[in-house]
């Protein structure tokens, strides 16, 4: 099992919600099922968790409510 | 008031409490009065012109505010953006009057003044805020020792009745489990990443004084194990005065017929005793919950909002629930680990539960089965048994 970084899983998922950008809605638990598809047992819940943290709190991603929350990428200022 | 609000004022007239009267205190701003406003509008045109949701939030969290705007910005600019901010309250809703000036004095820097002591969800309600006031207005909250509440698919504020603080039938510390599941979850009520919504309400007795059972999706509501207590003097009392009249108000109501009065002695069969409080509510100085206190757990309940209301089912008969909480928080985990793995969309875990079922549901948590959570007695007769093949 090789060793993934909280860096790499925010990248991987910030890669995820800009291509599905204007597409499709994101919740939280999408972006987490697709890293442990991608990077398998290394990616487990918690360092999802801690990815999506990383994402919200550099800013390159927000919440957004519609009907439900999901994870959209911070609009440009 | 900018412009006269005539259906709106109607409002006003009657001797019950009126919400355009208290709004009206405080139209002196701008946002009050442009509030009123629309709502003019909205009799008039006979449509809403509010929309909820969006981006609006303070940096970090997806929860604690609610993005109100409305769609007649350019005529009532003053109430465009009129955002609703949570405020996570203390347990059992105990201020001081310093801090309620505190909290309103913050407010009237930085939004519309007017408040809802507590809203439905049990938040403390902030109503009218414009975006740019958001960070500022979060930043003195949180020098004041308050944080936000929650909002969306998250964790809602854990609420609770006054419990062991002024009641005594309190079978457990409300407060206390409350607070200690709000300080644990903070991130499960300021990082929505649940399917939908997810309410924890604690009630002290089964009285259920914030509603739990009709509302949460996890109930706590205190039980007890042994039997009700007597005070014999207590029921003298009663019986003497001849009020309440105790074989008709008492013995007649009791749902399971568990009682028998005669000759001024009440016996109570208390295997038969389904915990109503009926007869501890109407003889409060005679009776009282037993002394073997705890709580029953109960998961499901939901208002109407998509598809219909439903009311909790038991899961957990009875539990003595002492810090630090272990039992509940275990449960609590398997069951959002299942529902957020497997739960669709705007499903509450109610819905979620009665979509795969409960055998399956009890099965993937890790609960055995108990006679407690059967809600009523199989009604089909004709159901085969298999059994397991080798």
């Amino acid at each position: 099992m090789s060793d993934v970084t909280v860096e790499a899983v925010a990248d991987a998922m910030y890669a995820m919600v800009k291509e599905c950008h204007g597409k499709r809605q994101l919740k939280a638990i999408d972006l987490t099922k697709a890293m442990a598809e991608r990077f398998g047992d290394a990616c487990d819940k918690p360092l999802g968790k801690e990815a999506i943290r990383l994402l919200i709190e550099d800013e390159r991603c927000t919440y957004s409510y519609i009907g439900g929350s999901y994870i959209v990428l911070t609009p440009e200022k | 008031m900018k412009k006269p609000t005539p259906l709106v004022d109607e409002l006003e007239k009657g001797p019950w409490p009126s919400f355009v009267k208290e709004i009206k205190k405080s139209a002196d701003g701008p946002m009050a009065s442009d509030l009123l406003s629309v709502l003019e509008r909205s009799y008039d045109d006979k449509i809403g012109h509010w929309k909820h949701g969006g981006l609006v939030g303070v940096k970090g969290y997806g929860a604690g505010v609610i993005g109100r705007y409305n769609d007649l910005a350019g005529e009532f600019p003053d109430a465009a953006e009129f955002h609703t901010i949570r405020i996570n309250p203390p347990a059992g809703w105990f201020y001081t009057s310093d801090v309620l000036r505190q909290l309103c004095d913050i407010w009237e820097r930085h939004g519309s003044g007017l408040t809802n002591f507590h809203g439905a969800t049990g938040d403390a309600v902030f109503l009218g805020a414009k975006t740019v006031e958001l960070e500022p207005l979060f930043d003195e909250l949180l020098a004041a020792g308050f944080d936000l509440g929650g909002s969306g698919s998250a964790l809602r504020t854990p609420s609770c009745c006054c419990g062991k603080a002024r009641c005594e039938w309190a079978c457990f510390d409300t407060m206390a489990v409350t607070r200690e599941l709000t300080h644990v979850y903070q991130d499960e009520m300021h990082r929505p990443a649940f399917p939908y919504k997810f309410k924890i309400k604690a009630s002290g007795c089964p009285n259920d004084c914030v509603g739990a059972i009709a509302r949460s999706d996890l109930s706590i509501i205190g039980t007890w194990r042994d039997d009700i207590q007597i005070d014999k003097t207590g029921l003298a009392k009663y019986v003497a005065e001849g009020k309440p009249n105790i074989q008709r108000d008492v013995v007649e109501r009791c749902p399971t017929r568990c009682m028998r009065f005669a000759k001024g002695q009440l016996d109570i069969d208390n295997d038969e005793c389904v915990r109503c409080m009926h007869c501890i509510n109407a003889l409060p100085n005679a009776l009282a919950p037993g002394k073997d206190r705890g709580a029953m757990l109960l998961v499901g309940g939901k208002a109407p909002i998509l598809g219909g209301a439903l009311l909790s089912s038991l899961l957990v008969p009875f539990i003595k629930l002492e810090p630090p909480y272990e039992d509940i928080k275990e449960l609590l985990v398997a069951i959002w680990d299942l529902w957020s793995e497997h739960g669709k969309n705007r499903e509450r875990v109610g819905e979620f539960i009665q979509r795969i079922g409960l055998a399956n549901f009890l099965e993937q948590i890790g609960l055995d089965p108990q006679p407690e959570m059967v809600a009523h007695p199989r009604t089909n007769p004709y159901i085969a048994l298999h059994e397991d093949k080798p």
